[in-house]
């Protein structure tokens, strides 16, 4: 019996592992790994990533691929869940013969998938938004999205320009939240901001008028910060509305999608937040360089997919292409000759601004990448 | 045969002969993985099947300490640069003590009481760990420092699947021997009926404490496995999702037996794995099984298949 037993428990696991094979990759393709948040509480980051990457791939081959070979994609669903990921990572290694990989939408995804990138030498785009992904820089690991510090000193940067100094902060106690409200008292001081309340909502808060009404009477207010996404941004957003602040607020770009404006209402006029060029394609003036790759990215995605276009697409498109470029540079689909080119990248227009990478720098964004978006008539416009 | 299946060290053996031959058959780091991942979830369901199958007691917050024991290996070593397998050790006493300080007045509680007094307890924790940021890195995770043994960096699928392997063995035979000894004598009277057991002179609640100190150990333990395997820990591991997936591997695999947890968390662990090739359809066929499964083997597959085996054989 114990003998059956274990063959039964045997036959299950060989049997499993004989379904997992993949088939072997011919050799004229070449293959790309992703594993993204596809379902799950981050599937509004993986699902646009994802349909970018099919949308894209197709596109690229039906041009006639890179270096005359086809690519290959292969995308798991690690439902932002960082074991998950971490197995997914493996398995695009060890079993999918990967030469590259893009994605991990988030940043627990990312960071358990680095180690596994790192010691095969395989060159790593991440789509997730914290600065530890490349601070410290890791050798085979680069990141699209803007930091969520890079939005604090926009921010920042802007009020300075006003000759505002003293700000409340209200923040969500979520991933998101709590990351960029730790950056932003860390910079804080290099604009001269004097953070003179702050406030936390949990994600599931439905009223934040108490901590609301505690910021206003911080004395000498001059302006409100309100890093998080997900509804509570909305909500605070009506809320400040209805206690009547005379001082402006500013979101973070973790709200910059149209739902947003839908959920805060007329209560959304006047707000301003950092954002990607994305959001306003259309309201660029002709002469920005940003232009082309917004609005064509923009159109294609909205004729393939028939939603409106997000940003988190946009960092999969930025990562796509400059991996696809860095392999025409290099000529080869060797994942060491790929890295050294993808950190050679310079002057590369993506939908999330001019991207120059260094070896001392992975991302290769800066402030300028941001722009300093305006709710108006319920829509988005560039505020200066 | 039938004397062999019967014999108390059968299913730690079977297990280790298992671990033993699918080293030979795995080929590459991949499938070695996700072999440690099961060998891990399944000392974690191991502890889980103690405390359900011979106690008859259902805890839905078992990810929880499992997270602790995560967490005990990221923290420790980190702020008071404890050697990990001192953390380790350090995650599995705290976990034995909450557990015994939580259990004190939980186990008095009975049936749905029960389940949603340690339902609680599980997302507490998961809510302190997402949320002490300063300790933990928040919802983002924390990386875990290598493990070293005796100036040996301790690192790749194969050093880890033998391991994981020896951990899930070592958890087996240690359970089958509480289950062969006079407690688990006292559990399994408790499992049938409570007021049986306290009439035939069992102390129910003190047997209760026992069982479930023990399986949070277990937990424990899996967790703090699974966090240096993977270098990094998220509150994913402790999260109330997690609790599920444990319950499900010890109902699937069959409650009570040692084996079966091996079952159940191989099941749960390779299926997602085997499933991707089919994209959306792919929650609709787990689900499917697992219904399946539970209509057709109800006392779990384990159990339900020896009985048949049983049955045909006499």
């Amino acid at each position: 019996m114990t003998t059956l037993m274990k063959r039964m428990g045997l036959a299950a696991l060989v049997a499993g592992a004989a379904a997992m094979a993949s088939p072997a990759s011919a050799a004229d393709t070449i293959k790309i790994g992703s594993s993204l948040a596809i379902t799950g509480p981050a599937s509004f980051l993986g699902d646009p990533e994802a349909k970018t990457l099919e949308l894209y791939v197709k596109k690229i081959n039906e041009a006639g691929g890179v270096n005359g070979k086809q690519l290959e994609l292969v995308v798991y669903d690690d439902g932002a869940n960082a074991n998950k990921a971490r197995t997914f990572a493996t398995r695009l290694v060890e079993d999918d013969g990967i030469v590259a990989m893009i994605g991990g939408s988030s940043t627990g995804a990312t960071m358990a998938m680095i180690p596994v990138f790192e010691d095969a030498g395989i060159p790593f785009i991440s789509l997730a938004g914290a600065v530890v992904i490349v601070d410290p820089v890791k050798p085979f690991v680069f990141k699209t999205p803007h930091t969520d510090k890079m939005a604090c000193e926009k921010i920042f940067e802007d009020m300075k320009a006003k000759g505002i100094a003293k700000v409340g902060m209200i923040s969500g106690t979520g991933g998101f939240g709590k990351s960029m409200h730790g950056q932003c008292l860390g910079v804080a001081g290099n604009y001269g901001i004097e953070i003179v309340a702050d406030e936390t909502y949990g994600p599931k808060d439905s009223d934040m008028t108490p901590q609301l009404t505690n910021i206003k009477s911080a004395p000498g207010l001059q302006a409100v910060v309100n890093p998080g996404f997900g509804q509570g941004p909305a909500i605070v957003t009506r809320n400040f509305k209805q206690l009547g602040f005379d001082v402006p607020l500013y979101q973070s770009h973790g709200v910059a999608s149209k739902s947003f404006i839908e959920l805060a209402g007329d209560a959304a006029e006047g707000v301003r937040l950092p954002a990607s060029a994305l959001l306003v394609a259309e309201k660029l003036p002709d002469s920005d360089p940003q232009k082309a790759v917004v609005t064509g990215y923009k159109a294609a995605y909205e004729e393939a997919t028939g939603q409106p276009v997000s940003t988190f697409g946009g960092h999969a498109y930025d990562g796509l292409m400059m991996l696809v470029e860095a392999m025409q540079r290099a000529g080869s689909e060797d994942p060491q000759a790929i890295r050294d080119e993808l950190e050679k990248t310079s002057g590369f227009m993506g939908t999330a601004g001019v991207v120059n990478m260094s070896p001392s720098d992975h991302l290769g964004l800066d402030l300028t990448a941001f722009r300093m978006l305006e709710i108006r008539d319920g829509d988005w416009v560039l505020a200066d | 045969m039938r004397a062999l299946l019967a014999h108390r060290l059968a299913a730690p053996v079977a297990i280790a002969l298992i671990v033993v031959a699918l080293a030979f058959v795995l080929p590459s780091n991949f499938y070695l993985r996700v072999a440690a991942l099961v060998w891990i979830s399944a000392l974690a369901v191991i502890g889980l099947n103690l405390l359900m199958g011979f106690a008859g007691q259902v805890s839905l917050g078992h990810a929880g300490f499992f997270g602790l024991g995560a967490y005990a290996v990221a923290v420790l070593p980190a702020q008071f640069s404890l050697h990990p397998l001192l953390a380790l050790l350090a995650g599995a006493l705290v976990c034995g003590l909450i557990a015994f300080v939580v259990g004190r007045p939980i186990l008095r509680l009975k049936g749905h009481y029960l389940a949603v007094a340690t339902l609680g307890f599980g997302i507490l924790i998961a809510m302190a760990i997402a949320n002490e940021s300063w300790l933990t890195g928040g919802p983002d995770g924390m990386p875990v420092s290598r493990l070293t043994l005796f100036g040996w960096r301790v690192r790749g699928a194969s050093t880890w699947y033998w391991i994981t392997g020896a951990l899930l063995v070592l958890g087996a035979w240690l359970a089958v021997n509480l289950v062969a000894s006079p407690t688990g004598r006292a559990l399994r009277a408790l499992h049938d009926s409570e007021v049986a057991a306290r009439v035939a002179g069992v102390d129910v609640a003190h047997y209760k404490l026992i069982v479930f100190v023990i399986s949070a150990v277990y937990a424990s333990v899996a967790g703090s496995a699974l966090a240096l395997v993977n270098g990094f820990v998220t509150p994913d591991s402790a999260n109330f999702i997690h609790s599920i997936e444990l319950v499900t591997m010890v109902v699937l695999g069959g409650m009570g037996s040692v084996f079966g947890s091996l079952v159940g968390a191989a099941i749960l662990v390779v299926l997602p794995q085997v499933l991707t090739t089919f994209h959306d359809y792919e929650h609709l066929l787990l689900g499917l099984m697992m219904m399946v499964i539970m209509i057709v083997l109800r006392s779990g597959i384990v159990p339900s298949l020896a009985a048949l085996i049983r049955r045909t054989r006499p």
